[in-house]
């Protein structure tokens, strides 16, 4: 398993938007995603479970990526946050 | 006559009969079923017809209200096909053997309770969106819910709560205004009735017995009146007829081009000093923004803006404006905006101090990281960088110099760039003078008439007592202006103008006749000048 810390610098946290955009970009990859934050945990495929998780500007989010290509996907997720959230 | 006070979320005033507009869907009844699959079958043909169905609103709104607002739309498609939905959805005929709708209607209600219970106002406004996609999937299922059907007459629209959704379907010929008493100035609908440009108020306690009564929204004050006496009426009748002469206007020039009889073009864009201005671009149909003052990023923070922070906010203007052309300009702090954490020493004569590009090339690394954020951002639509204060050929080349090493580094690094005009304010009467070595070195000018206006007559806005000595239209700064168009043009590159003066509308012809290739207006401006210009023979 791989892991990277981000920081939320959109201004209203993992809105309905970007959630949207992270799962589309989940649901590409065969790996295991989790998100994690000091509420929780949710499966980076499942929409409502992460907005539930009500992310704000300047949490910080744990990704987890396991399965075969896990550091290239952890790669690209790194990216899809610094660009989109 | 009765007035009640609600909290505005458009301006504009609407008179009218009250339609109370309920969602008649009654309530959903648990019924138990025999055949499980069958059901399940049902439920996902009602399932998928809800897709299509957001599909066409998503076009619908992408006409109305443009792709940024229409997205909700994508989103409660994908909310549609969230796993624990479907999964709870699902389970719940499978285990108890009851019916779809009510299944879907329990779901729709445990999700959207969950919502309204997060401590964050905006996670809690995504409620009324379970609840919205939900309602959806129920109708289907029952054949039943309101159609947007509003009528033969305009009326205001008096419910408890609207669905983005029902807003978007409504017919807008037949809609004067919404009065609601849920939802918040933050929900879709206010911001799809904001960009649809419709009166609207939220917050007020409402009553069935309205129904059919003539009322007057008062977008501005955020007053509605049910039974207004007569000269409450002829008041607002006035009022509503100046606002239909003005809306007329935008009808229609709305999507027209700027253009006069003979065919001279003219770039007709906004001036905004903040992204939340974004939404009066687009209803006010600019062409671009010509000049995006990026002080508040500054002015708004304890500390300096970081360039992730900056990034998000640039990316998020060029994404809006969807590939027509954004021109920020960077950093203008000093002068009359000051900025705690800048710590700058006082001036006796701060307008002829350090500020904007002086206080930049001092400070490279406070430039530095707005340039990397522009750069990054540029990637994501068509971005241009106007350097403000500029005097001399010696600043532009530094300039050029520190962006063109910005460039190098993020390219190095992989990262994507788009491709960037950068031009300068002529707002000095130095830069206006020399303006022809100056078009050597940029890709455009913007006149800031307002600084070159202080400059050149040295006479200070702020002082009453100088009003007499004041010539807006001083033979001076018309020559330079001509001056530097002429300049320009002679080197290949365009001319435009920014400041107050541009929005001058007794010498938009003057401006015309001097070949000023683009205007940046408020964004108020925007269609009135479009109509001096396309009158112009």
């Amino acid at each position: 398993m791989v892991a990277f810390n981000y920081t939320i610098t959109d201004e209203v946290g993992i809105h309905a938007r970007p959630a949207g955009m992270l799962v589309q970009e989940a649901k590409k990859h065969p790996e295991t995603i989790t998100l994690k934050t000091a509420k929780g945990s949710a499966d980076a495929r499942k929409l409502l479970a992460i907005m539930a998780l009500g992310v704000k500007q300047g949490d910080e989010v744990t990704v987890e990526v396991s399965g075969e290509n896990e550091e290239e996907t952890a790669k690209i997720l790194q990216e899809f946050f610094s660009a989109n959230l | 006559m009765e007035k009640y006070t609600g909290k505005k979320v458009f301006n504009g005033v609407a008179i009218g009969p009250i339609l109370f507009y309920s969602k008649e869907q009654g309530q959903v009844v648990r019924r138990h079923v025999d055949d499980v699959d069958a059901e399940l079958s049902r439920y996902e043909a009602a399932k998928a017809k809800a897709v299509e169905q957001l599909g066409e609103l998503y076009e619908k709104a992408v006409q109305e209200v443009g792709e940024v607002n229409a997205q909700i739309f994508e989103v409660h498609s994908m909310l549609l096909e969230d796993d624990d939905y479907n999964d709870s959805i699902t389970n719940m005929i499978t285990t108890q053997e009851i019916n779809a709708e009510y299944a879907v209607a329990m779901t729709g209600d445990h999700f959207a309770e969950m919502f309204a219970n997060m401590d964050d106002e905006y996670f809690q406004a995504r409620s009324a969106d379970i609840k919205d996609i939900s309602d959806r999937v129920v109708s289907i299922l029952t054949g039943k819910g309101n159609n947007g059907d509003l009528g033969e007459e305009p009326v205001i629209i008096v419910a408890e709560d609207l669905a983005p959704s029902e807003t978007v379907k409504m017919d807008k010929s037949k809609l004067l205004a919404f009065v609601t008493q849920l939802g918040s100035t933050n929900s879709h609908t206010a911001i799809l009735a904001r960009t649809m440009g419709i009166p609207a108020l939220i917050g007020i306690e409402i009553q069935k017995e309205w129904d059919g009564k003539l009322a007057i929204v008062d977008g501005k004050e955020g007053i509605l009146y049910v039974d207004p006496d007569e000269t409450t009426i002829m008041e607002y009748r006035k009022r509503k007829k100046e606002e239909e002469e003005r809306n007329e206007l935008y009808q229609t020039l709305k999507g027209k081009e700027t253009i006069t009889q003979s065919g001279q073009k003219v770039h007709l864009y906004a001036n905004i000093g903040n992204v939340a201005d974004l939404a009066t671009v687009l209803m006010n149909d600019a062409e671009g923004i010509g000049l995006f003052r990026s002080e508040f990023l500054y002015l708004e923070s304890q500390d300096y803006p970081t360039e992730e922070e900056q990034f998000q906010v640039y990316k998020r203007v060029a994404e809006t404006m969807a590939g027509k052309k954004v021109i920020i300009r960077t950093l203008d702090i000093g002068a009359d905006k000051q900025v705690d954490y800048f710590d700058l020493e006082k001036e006796d004569n701060p307008a002829l101090g350090f500020r904007a590009i002086r206080i930049c090339l001092s400070r490279p690394e406070v430039f530095k990281t707005q340039l990397r954020a522009l750069f990054r951002a540029s990637a994501f639509g068509n971005i241009a960088i106007m350097y403000p204060m500029i005097t001399s050929v010696e600043e532009v080349r530094q300039i050029k110099e520190i962006s063109s090493a910005i460039k190098a580094e993020l390219q190095e690094a992989g990262i994507p760039i788009g491709e960037v005009e950068e031009g300068i304010m002529i707002e000095t009467p130095a830069a206006a003078i020399i303006s022809d070595l100056l078009a050597k070195e940029v890709d455009f000018f913007s006149i800031g008439t307002n600084d070159l206006t202080q400059y050149t007559l040295a006479i200070d806005r702020q002082n009453p007592r100088l009003d007499p000595f004041y010539n807006a239209h001083h033979e001076a700064i018309l020559r330079l202006i001509r001056m530097v168009a002429k300049n320009a043009h002679e080197a290949g590159i365009w001319a435009g103008i920014c400041g107050e003066l541009g929005a001058d509308m007794e010498l938009t012809e003057t401006f015309l006749e001097m070949g000023i290739d683009e205007l940046s207006v408020s964004p108020g401006c925007v269609l009135p000048i479009r109509k001096i210009i396309r009158d112009v023979k």
